[in-house]
Order: structure tokens, then sequence, then C-alpha cells
């Protein structure tokens, strides 16, 4: 099967529950291989996008099509479509061995086949001691890992996972997450993952495409997606602890001798300049933007430095080797992180300024300029 | 009960027991005298103050199935055997029937509600707001013109559908609180809908269907009224005939009351023990997560 033909492709898909639009106009394209999350906050419409990749509910708008044919009308039990569920939906009357045996029932094979099937899965999982339990003596981790061996027991066209790891602890998490993408790695099918937690997503995703109110907002790779924030949504949804979004007005551009484009601006009542992407060049001096800047994107300086922002220390967060500190310039919180081996005190005044690269600037309508 | 439960078990644990104990003996009094009844001779029956030592004798219950004949010689059988028979099989059948079509109907509203889903549901159970017996004289003339009078068509088909809008209503609920993603995961797994009711609903709701049976049961077996009215000396069951049983010349034949009143809990209380363990699940259904 070639690339093109394994990949899921949404036109405008639209779904309305009467009044509501839950997903507007969504576009995306997964290829074969390829690990798609879908990250936004509750009620943004990303399950509901996943759920109608899988059939469990039907479009009301727009064309969706995996391996080349257009799914719209078809019923989730004919578009061969493997999804794991947030609460791993297993059988709760069938043993684990039943569980991962079901699917197989649609495609008519033989019982040595089928069995076959089921202990290759059960081993790459680690399933075969438990393969005569129920679902309900089993513990988090295994019923996590049989509903991964359910929806890889057959050879379905995609994969799709509602929240693959949110009911499992932290150090679970971690194991689950690699041994999912490797098996991932090892199908070459195109997976599309719902997730609201950021770290999933960056660390699991090829391209994560954010949601917002029913719209993708952003289909980036997590770096693209960190580094160059299409809008405001964007910038302050990705990232912990948040992106510093202040408002500003822009004095002036100049070019430099290395052909840099260097911005002054006025914000919290003191003027500064940076080095910002060339584009901005195009905006009329007087215009209003907003600059965001990462806390690890802020560098302390002497507090009588020039052409840097003077601000209180107001509050001093460990966070291991690194520390978060809580500056208060004009009553806005600036959020910045600094190396533990740092010293500021509670109460003094630093210098901050903005390290090269890393001030985004987004017009007044929120968009980054680029 | 474990083993560690039985060691924790202190003076407020046996305390609670004897409370719990006393008040069962306060319950189960009636049902234990008339047990003890049964098994005494028509002088211990009746001899005040109570006894409760006595010599056990099964006249009672060998009574209950032949009679002397007034005649002397050979004892006649009294019929019971066929009734006991009669209650079983109607009982049994009409049960079954109103589970059946219950647990279809509930999958139904449950899953595939119509337009005016919750009006259907409340029309059924307004059939069961009426006291039954309010609708005996039509019930009896539409037997008469259909010729059900005394089969066991009529009365099997009386019964299912009294019980009919109990099964629906409990089975529905059942079916309300299953996980809907299961059944989202098995079409995704290629299921049709007739798999998806059959492999995945139906055995998650086990418990659920073995409760309402029990409840269903208990209410046909007890049934009273219709039984005296529209079955025959052929389609008679227990309730109807102990009635006829009362009195006579000699007085009331307590011995013998006890004792057919002993046989005929031995059916429920037998299918209740048996469904216990599912029963209790069935009955805290929802409120226990498993």
């Amino acid at each position: 099967m070639s690339a093109t033909q394994s990949e899921i492709r949404l036109r405008d898909v639209t779904k309305r529950f009467n009044d509501l639009v839950a997903v507007d106009a969504a576009n995306l394209t997964v290829a074969a291989g390829e690990v798609v999350c879908l990250l936004g906050p509750s009620g943004c419409g990303k399950t509901t996008t996943l759920r109608m990749i899988a059939g469990l509910e039907y479009a009301t708008g727009g064309d969706i099509t995996i391996a080349g044919r257009r799914v719209n009308d078809l019923p989730a039990r004919e578009r061969n479509v493997a999804m794991a569920f947030q609460f791993y939906a297993l059988y709760p009357s069938l043993t684990v061995e039943e569980n991962l045996a079901y699917p197989l029932h649609a495609e008519a094979l033989p019982r040595d086949e089928i069995a076959r099937r089921i202990a290759r899965v059960a081993k790459v999982l680690e399933l075969e001691s438990v393969l005569r339990r129920r679902p309900h003596q089993l513990g988090e981790g295994e019923k996590q890992r049989v509903a991964v061996g359910r929806s890889i027991v057959r050879t379905p066209t995609c994969f799709l996972f509602d929240e693959p790891l949110s009911r499992l602890d932290i150090q679970l998490r971690q194991t689950m997450r690699t041994q999912i993408k490797e098996v991932l790695e090892r199908l070459d099918k195109p997976t599309v993952i719902v997730t609201h937690d950021q770290i999933e997503a960056l660390t699991m995703a090829d391209r994560i495409a954010v949601m917002r109110a029913g719209r993708i907002e952003q289909v980036a790779s997590p770096h693209d997606l960190f580094s160059r924030p299409a809008n405001l949504f964007v910038a302050s949804f990705i990232g912990t602890p948040q992106m510093n979004l202040l408002a500003a007005t822009l004095l002036e551009t100049a070019m430099l001798a290395d052909g840099a484009t260097l911005a002054r601006f006025h914000l919290l009542g003191e003027d500064i300049s940076a080095v910002v992407d060339q584009s901005v060049a195009r905006l009329p001096p007087g215009s209003k933007v907003t600059l965001g800047v990462r806390p690890r994107g802020f560098e302390l300086v002497a507090p009588d430095a020039d052409d840097a922002l003077h601000a209180l220390v107001d509050l001093v967060e460990p966070m291991g080797a690194e520390m978060l500190l809580h500056l208060l310039e004009h009553g806005t919180d600036l959020r910045c992180v600094v190396p533990h081996t740092t010293r500021v005190a509670i109460g003094e005044t630093v210098g901050v300024v903005c390290k090269r690269g890393q001030l985004h600037v987004f017009d007044e309508a929120g968009i980054l300029v680029q | 009960m474990s083993k560690g439960q039985a060691r924790g078990i202190g003076f407020a644990g046996w305390g609670r027991t004897l409370g719990a104990a006393s008040i069962s003996l306060i319950y189960f009094f009636p049902v234990l005298f008339i047990i003890l009844t049964a098994f005494k001779t028509r002088q211990d029956a009746l001899s005040w103050p109570v006894k409760f030592i006595f010599t056990p004798t099964l006249d009672n219950f060998v009574a209950v199935f032949f009679r002397a004949s007034v005649e002397g010689g050979a004892a006649e059988a009294t019929g019971f055997g066929l009734y006991f028979f009669n209650s079983l099989f109607i009982g049994g059948t009409s049960v079954l029937l109103a589970l059946i079509i219950g647990t279809a109907a509930a999958y139904g509203f449950s899953r595939f509600p119509l337009r005016g889903n919750e009006t259907y549901l409340f029309m059924i159970l307004t059939t069961r707001m009426m006291p039954p017996i309010i609708a005996i004289i039509p019930i009896f003339v539409l037997f008469r013109v259909f010729g059900l009078s005394g089969t066991y068509v009529g009365i099997i088909a009386l019964y299912t559908a009294f019980n009919l809008p109990f099964s629906v209503w409990m089975v529905k609920s059942f079916f309300d609180d299953l996980d809907r993603d299961i059944e989202d995961a098995a079409r995704m797994d290629g299921s049709g809908e007739w798999r998806v009711f059959r492999k995945i609903c139906l055995p998650q709701v086990y418990a659920g269907l073995a409760a309402t049976f029990v409840f269903a049961v208990i209410l046909t077996w007890n049934e009273f009224v219709f039984a005296l009215m529209l079955t025959s000396p052929q389609t008679r069951t227990v309730p109807a005939q102990i009635v006829r049983t009362i009195g006579g010349s000699m007085g009331v034949d307590w011995g013998l009351m006890s004792a057919l009143e002993t046989l005929f809990i031995i059916p429920v209380v037998l299918v209740t023990f048996a469904l216990q363990s599912q029963l209790l699940r069935g009955v805290t259904f929802g409120t226990i997560r498993r």
C-alpha cells in the first residue's frame, strides 16, 4: 500500500449539534507512519474530530478520506479503523485472550491464525501471563496494554487514541509512552492521538494540531509550535511556565550591519530594543503589538543596565535545576526562569533583557508577524 | 466469611450479630411457626400453650398430596402435584417470556430512543399504577370471548403482560448504566448491532436479569386473584387451590395448611438462594462500580 493510499485526510470537516458548532471546517492530513496529536483544552472539539474519523459520529459537512476512500457515510464497523479509548473500553465479560480475539471475528480467520496473532501481540505487549484474566483483575498498565493490543491485533488502516495515558501514574506513563511509540513506528500507519496534556503531545507526536473552540489553530511540528506559535492562543497554550505576553507599541525599526532587524518598543513605561524577525519592519511605527517571550527567553542583567526592563523580584519558586522568578513591573507579572545558582533576593530590583531570537511579535489581531 | 473477618470480630461485632439475629427472629417468626406447625399432629398444633418441643410427623405433607378416602380404602390424590406443576410451569414460562420481551424492549428504549421515548416508557409504567383487580371484569369477558379461560396460554399471556412493565423498566436501568465506549469499541472492532447486543451488552447485565427474574418470580408465584378467576381445575395454581383447602366440616386443619405453605415457599427460597450473589449485584447495580 503506498503512502498516499493509507493516509487520513480531513477537508473542511464540520460537526454541528443543533446550534452548536463542535468542529468548524477542520483541515488535516495524516500521512502513513505519522503521529498527529490533537491538542487543546476540554470542549475544543478534539474528541469529536476523532470520533468522526472513527465513524462513531457523522460529520455534518466536509469530507473524511481514509486510505483514498471517502468514509463519511460508512458505519464504524466498515471503516477498519482501530481505536483505543480513554477508559480502555475492554469487554468486561470476556477474558484478555477473548478481548484480543474479538476484532478478528469480523475477518473470519481460521482458528490457528487467530491463536498465532494473539500470541504475537501478547508477546510484544508482555501480556502472556494475564491472557486468562478478566479486565477487572488487571492493573491500569495491563488494561492499557490490552487496549493497545486489541487495536493492533488486526491490520487496520489507521490508529486512533483517545487520551491514551491519562489514567496512568507518571512512571507508568513514561514506560507506556515509549512502548506505544515503538509499536506505532513498526506499524507504519497514520495515527491520531487526542490529548489535553502537552507533554504527551510534544513527546509522542510528529506534528501537533492545536484546537480551540472547534477550530484548528495551528498544525506544526512540536519544535515549530514552540518556536513559532502562529497566534496568541497557541503561544499561551503551549509551554510551561506560560509565555509572557506583554502589550507594547512599536516605535521604529532599523537594519543592522549583519542584516538582522532591530526594533524599538515602548512597554511597561520603558523603551527597549531587540532583534526581531525582518517582517516586523513591515509594520508602521506606532503599531500596537503584543510581545511574547518564554520564561526561559529572559536573561538577568545588572539593575542599572540600559536597554533593559527593570523589575522588582516578587516571588521565587525553586524548580530543581532552575528557579522560576515572578518579577513585577507596573503591576505586570513577568515569569522568568533562571539557573538555580542565580543569586536574587525578594524585593530587589533586577534588569531583564530578552535573549536574541526569543522575542515573538504578534500584531493587533493576535497573529504572529512573520 | 474470610479468616480476617472472623478473627477481627470483637465485642461490638458480636453485639451487632446478636442484634441482627434477634431482629431477624422477629421477622422470621411467623414463617418459623408455620414450618413448625407443618410437622405437628392435629393435637400438637392446637395445644395451648404452644409446643416448641414435640414429636415431628410427616403426616401433614403426605396429606397435602393424598387424602384418606371418606369411605375408607385406598387414599386418593388431592391434585396438588398438578397444582405445583402448574405454578412452576405458568410462573416460570411467563417470567421467562416477560424477561425476553422486556430485555429486547429495554435495549431498544435505552439505545434507540424513539421520538417521545419518555412518553412510551411512562405509558408502560401507568399499566402498573392501577390495582390489577380493576381490570378483572374486562379481562374475564375477554378471556370468555377468546376462549382463553382456564387455558395455560391465557394465564401465561396474562402473567407475561403483568410482568412486562416491571421487566422493561428494571432491565432498561441496567442497560442505561453501561459504559457506551465499550459498545463503540465493539463497533470499531467490526461488530454489527446484533453482535454488540448479544456479545457485549447482554453479558454485562446478567446479574440484573437475575435480579429481575427473582422479583418477577416472587410476584407471579404469589398471584392469587387472577389465578382464582381464570384457571380451570386443570390449570389451577397453588394459591388458587390453598384457599379451597381452608375450612371444611372439621374446622381448619392447621397442620395441613402449614405443610402446604411450607412446600409453597420452598421454590422461591431455592431460586432466591441460587441467585443470591447475582441478586445482590443486581440490586446494588450502579452504586458499586466493578
